[in-house]
C-alpha cells in the first residue's frame, strides 16, 4: 500500500473534513426465524456514514447485505441495536431517503417523466414544483428528450438511471442502492459507474452502495465496507484513496490493484465471493 | 393476421361456403323446419327486422345484458377488492364464494323468475348473477399480482396503503380485469338469454322460443344471427376499451383474441 499513500494525503486534502455522520449503526443485529431454528443474517454491524460520504458495502450471496439495506430503508426492523439516520433512529420508512434497487422497478402505466415524479405524487410535495428539477436531473443523466417515453421503450441502462433520477427527486439525505447495476451486462454496468461517479461529484449525496461487484465497490466509494458471510459482520473497512474523478483505466493501476486484493483475501479465506 | 392469409380469400371461402349449403339444402330437398337454406335465413332476417320485431326484441336483450353486465362486474369489482386487500374478511366470506361459484348459475333461472317476476328485473339479476363470477376472480388475482419491488419502492417512500391500491394495486390489477369484464359481457348475454327462456314477454330469447313453437326454423337461425353479432360488438367495446386502458401492457391480449389462436374459452 506504499505506493498509494501520498496520494492518499493528497485526496484527503482535497476532501474537505467530513461531515457530521448522516447514518450510524450501532451493534446492529437481525435474526431471522425459521421453521429450523434462528438465523443470524446481521452480528455487530457498527460504522457511520459521514456527510456527502461514498460507502460500498462489498460481501459474498447471502451475507446480509440487503437486509442491512432494507433496515437502513425501514423496510425491516432490526433485532437489536439501531440504525440512526441523521440522528433519529429509522423505524420505519422515511421521506429523506431514496432508494434504487436491483431492478429498475419502473411503473410500465406512466411514462419516464411520471415515474420520476412519483415520489412527488406519494409525498404529494407538488408535481409542478418538482418538474424542473426532474427535467434537469434527467439532463443530467442524458435522458433529456426521453420524458415521455415509456419504460418498455428504454433499454435496461436508460431504464436504471430513470430510477437513480426518481430516487434524488425528493432530495433525500441519504441514496440506498441494493446491487443497481447486478442485471446490466458489462459494458453497460462500467458506463453506469461513470455515470454514477459523475452524479455523485455533482450532488455530493450521501451514499450506501451495495455489491458483489470488488472493482465496482473500489472504484465508485471513499470507503468499502466488507462483509463476511453469514452471519455478516463488517470484517475490514477500507479507505479508497484513489483521486476523483476516477476513470475507468484507473481500474488497470496498481494501487487499484492493490485496493482489489486486499478486500478479495477476505473472500479467499472464506472460500470465495459466491460461496 | 394477414402474414399468412388474405382477406379477399377468406371472404371468397365463406362465400363458397354459403353457396354449397345451399345447393346441399335444395338439392337434397331438406325440409325448411331442419335446415333451412342460407337464402331463407337472410329472407327471415329481412322481414323481421323491416317489420321492426327484432328491433324492439333486440333492444330488451341489450338492455338487460347491460344493465346486468353492469350491476353483475360492479359488485364483483368491490367484493374482490374486499377479498384482496382483508385476509379476515376472505376467510370468513369464502365458504359461500366457493359453493356459489360451484353452483350452476343458470339453474337458478326458474327462482330468479319466481322472486324478481317475468319483467326486466329477473332477466338484469341473472344476467348479473352469471356475470358476477369471471371479474371478482380476476379482480382478487390481479389486486395479488403487485410486484413485490413495487410494493417495497412504494413502502420505501412511506406511501399509505391507500396510495398503494391507486396507484400500484389496482394499475397491476387492470390486465386481470379488463379479461374478465371481457367474459363477463359475453355471460351477461347468456344470462338474459336464459330468463328470457324460462319467461319473459319480450326479448330474442322469447322470440327463439315462439318461432320454435311455429316451426319457424329459418327465423330462429336469423335470430342466432342477430346474437352473435350482438355478442361480437359488445365484445369490441370492451376489446377497444382495452387497448386505450391497457396501452402499456404490450403482452396482454384478450380472451377472446387468444380463443382465435386455438385458446381454451
Amino acid at each position: 500500500m506504499k505506493a498509494s499513500s501520498s496520494i492518499a494525503v493528497a485526496a484527503g486534502a482535497e476532501r474537505a473534513a467530513p461531515g457530521p455522520a448522516v447514518i450510524e449503526v450501532r451493534d446492529l443485529r437481525k435474526v431471522y426465524g425459521t421453521r429450523h431454528g434462528e438465523v443470524h443474517a446481521l452480528e455487530d454491524i457498527d460504522f457511520e456514514v459521514a456527510e456527502g460520504e461514498f460507502i460500498s458495502i462489498v460481501g459474498p450471496s447471502g451475507c446480509g447485505k440487503s437486509t442491512l439495506l432494507k433496515i437502513l430503508a425501514g423496510l425491516l426492523p432490526a433485532s437489536s441495536g439501531q440504525a440512526l439516520l441523521r440522528g433519529t433512529p429509522i423505524v420505519g420508512p422515511r421521506r429523506d431517503i431514496g432508494v434504487v434497487f436491483q431492478s429498475p422497478v419502473l411503473f410500465p402505466w406512466r411514462s419516464v417523466i411520471d415515474n420520476v415524479l412519483l415520489p412527488a405524487d406519494v409525498q404529494r410535495l407538488g408535481r409542478e414544483r418538482l418538474r424542473e428539477t426532474a427535467l434537469d436531473l434527467l439532463r443530467l443523466v442524458g435522458l433529456q428528450g426521453f420524458e415521455r417515453r415509456y419504460p418498455w421503450e428504454l433499454s435496461g441502462g436508460m431504464q436504471q438511471r430513470v430510477a437513480i433520477v426518481r430516487a434524488l427527486i425528493h432530495d433525500p439525505a441519504m441514496l440506498l442502492m441494493d446491487e443497481p447495476f447486478g442485471a446490466l451486462d458489462a459494458m453497460t454496468r462500467e458506463q453506469m459507474n461513470l455515470e454514477l461517479q459523475r452524479i455523485w461529484l455533482e450532488r455530493r449525496k450521501t451514499v450506501v452502495f451495495i455489491t458483489h461487484s470488488i472493482p465496482e465497490a473500489v472504484f465508485l466509494a471513499d470507503r468499502v465496507l466488507v462483509m463476511t458471510p453469514r452471519p455478516g459482520r463488517i470484517a475490514e473497512v477500507v479507505s479508497v484513496a484513489i483521486p476523483r474523478p476516477r476513470s475507468l483505466d484507473a481500474m488497470a493501476s496498481p494501487e487499484f490493484g492493490a485496493y482489489a486484493h486486499r478486500i478479495r483475501a477476505h473472500f479467499s479465506a472464506f472460500g470465495g465471493l459466491d460461496a | 393476421m394477414s402474414g399468412y392469409g388474405n382477406a379477399s380469400l377468406r371472404i371468397l371461402l365463406m362465400l363458397a361456403l354459403l353457396g354449397v349449403w345451399e345447393a346441399l339444402v335444395r338439392l337434397l330437398e331438406i325440409p325448411i323446419y331442419y335446415v333451412p337454406a342460407p337464402s331463407a335465413i337472410f329472407k327471415a332476417l329481412y322481414t323481421g327486422t323491416e317489420r321492426l320485431i327484432y328491433v324492439d326484441n333486440a333492444w330488451v336483450t341489450l338492455q338487460e345484458t347491460l344493465l346486468g353486465f353492469v350491476a353483475g362486474t360492479s359488485l364483483a369489482f368491490l367484493l374482490g377488492t374486499a377479498i384482496a386487500l382483508s385476509r379476515r374478511f376472505e376467510y370468513y366470506i369464502a365458504p359461500y364464494v366457493v359453493m356459489f361459484q360451484a353452483l350452476p348459475k343458470v339453474a337458478l333461472a326458474p327462482l330468479v323468475l319466481v322472486w324478481f317476476g317475468v319483467g326486466l328485473p329477473s332477466k338484469v339479476v341473472l344476467a348479473a348473477l352469471i356475470a358476477f363470477f369471471p371479474l371478482m376472480v380476476n379482480t382478487i388475482v390481479g389486486l395479488r399480482s403487485a410486484d413485490e419491488d413495487r410494493i417495497n419502492l412504494m413502502r420505501s417512500l412511506d406511501a399509505s396503503e391507500t396510495q398503494i391500491f391507486w396507484m400500484l394495486r389496482l394499475p397491476s390489477a387492470l390486465p386481470f380485469i379488463m379479461a374478465g369484464l371481457e367474459v363477463a359481457m359475453i355471460f351477461a348475454l347468456i344470462g338474459a338469454i336464459v330468463a328470457e327462456y324460462v319467461g319473459a314477454t319480450a326479448g330474442l330469447g322469447v322470440l327463439i322460443n315462439s318461432l320454435n313453437f311455429g316451426g319457424d326454423v329459418a327465423g330462429i337461425f336469423s335470430i342466432l344471427l342477430i346474437l352473435s353479432v350482438m355478442g361480437l360488438l359488445l365484445n369490441q367495446v370492451i376489446v377497444l376499451i382495452r387497448r386505450r386502458v391497457l396501452f402499456w401492457d404490450a403482452s396482454q391480449k384478450s380472451v377472446t383474441e387468444n380463443t382465435e389462436r386455438g385458446g381454451v374459452l
